[in-house]
């Protein structure tokens, strides 16, 4: 089997298992509120780490600032993110954007 | 009330509930299956994703560290913790399933998305533990399932199609930027979203993605800190 068929196979498994976790135990054990509140930091905190590098260094290395056409397209997509909610504006401005300017 | 038609209206009842949902999830999936073939995936790969992973995000991050060889380690604790919140999810619907037959529990767990979760917790805060909350639950949950499976085949057949100078990788950080920015609702959530941002631009060096965990851990201690 090929790295990524063992990858989307433990990878399903454990995100089955957590699902599974509390409905097994049948509410026999809630989770406290502190440990809620540190869960709702998981996807800003992954989600931000593959932004990035995504949007600063696609290459490896940081590009040069004013001919990353990344940069401009990311704000007009955080601005439209957060004005409106909307994530397929987001993403349809964002690559809009980011085609012209790598016109 | 027969119960046969009763179950199969709860049923309906969860496909009529989780309907509307479905105009956001079906473009999403459409994005993952052409970014999962633009990423390197096997056409057969990017579809068996969504059917046995079955889990939006994960699987848009999934795809990519398969695409830059992250070690096996990196991509597992990765879908991990980005599914953890699914454990909060178990625990809230316990409760309204705990005196099912295993069989339904393993169903339900395998059904149990971010989308399927929002529309039946709603209906379970109202009505309460019921004989046939659970096949609402089903209706729901499959009614997501069945259009996560077909908007994927629609995009990894178009991802095929498309030629990789388009630069749609670029959409994967696009996504994230759409998902993550409503989440960032106070403070520490903003905290935590710039510490990991330049957390991980610092751990770059690291081999095989570890910098994406060390990055996601230490933004995590941030906003958790900055909380108090």
């Amino acid at each position: 089997m090929s790295r990524e068929w063992i990858a989307i196979t433990v990878a399903a498994l454990f995100t089955f298992l957590t699902r599974f976790s509390f409905i097994a135990l049948s509410g026999r054990w809630t989770p406290s509120k502190r440990l809620c509140r540190a869960l709702q930091f998981v996807p800003v905190a992954v989600l931000c780490a593959i932004i990035a590098p995504e949007v600063l260094s696609p290459t490896g290395s940081i590009l040069p600032l004013f001919s990353n056409p990344r940069i401009p397209a990311a704000i007009v997509a955080i601005l439209i993110a957060w004005k409106w909610r909307s994530t397929l504006g987001a993403i349809a401005a964002g690559m809009a954007l980011f085609w012209l300017f790598k016109l | 009330m027969d119960s046969e038609t009763g179950r199969l209206q709860e049923f309906l009842n969860g496909v009529r509930d989780e309907a509307p949902i479905l105009i956001g999830v079906a473009p999403f999936g459409m994005i993952y299956g052409v970014l999962a073939v633009s990423a390197g995936l096997s056409t057969l790969a990017a579809q068996s994703m969504s059917f046995i992973l079955f889990a939006g995000s994960a699987q848009f991050i999934l795809a990519r560290l398969i695409a830059d060889s992250a070690s096996l380690m990196v991509m597992v604790m990765t879908v991990f913790v980005v599914n953890l919140r699914h454990a909060l999810y178990s625990a809230s619907v316990a409760p309204y399933v705990a005196r099912l037959p295993l069989r339904w529990k393993f169903l339900l767990s395998y059904l149990l998305t971010d989308e399927a979760y929002a529309v039946t917790i709603r209906r379970f805060a109202v009505s309460g533990v019921t004989p046939l909350g659970h096949w609402y639950f089903l209706g729901a949950g499959l009614t997501l399932w069945s259009c996560w499976q077909a908007s994927t085949a629609v995009g990894v057949f178009l991802g095929s199609q498309i030629p990789p100078s388009w630069g749609l990788d670029f959409t994967l950080a696009l996504t994230f930027i759409a998902i993550v920015v409503p989440l960032i609702a106070d403070r520490a959530m903003l905290v935590c979203a710039v510490v990991a941002a330049l957390a991980a631009l610092l751990f770059a060096f690291l081999p095989m993605k570890l910098g994406l965990l060390a990055a996601a851990a230490a933004g995590i201690v941030a906003g958790f800190w900055s909380d108090r």
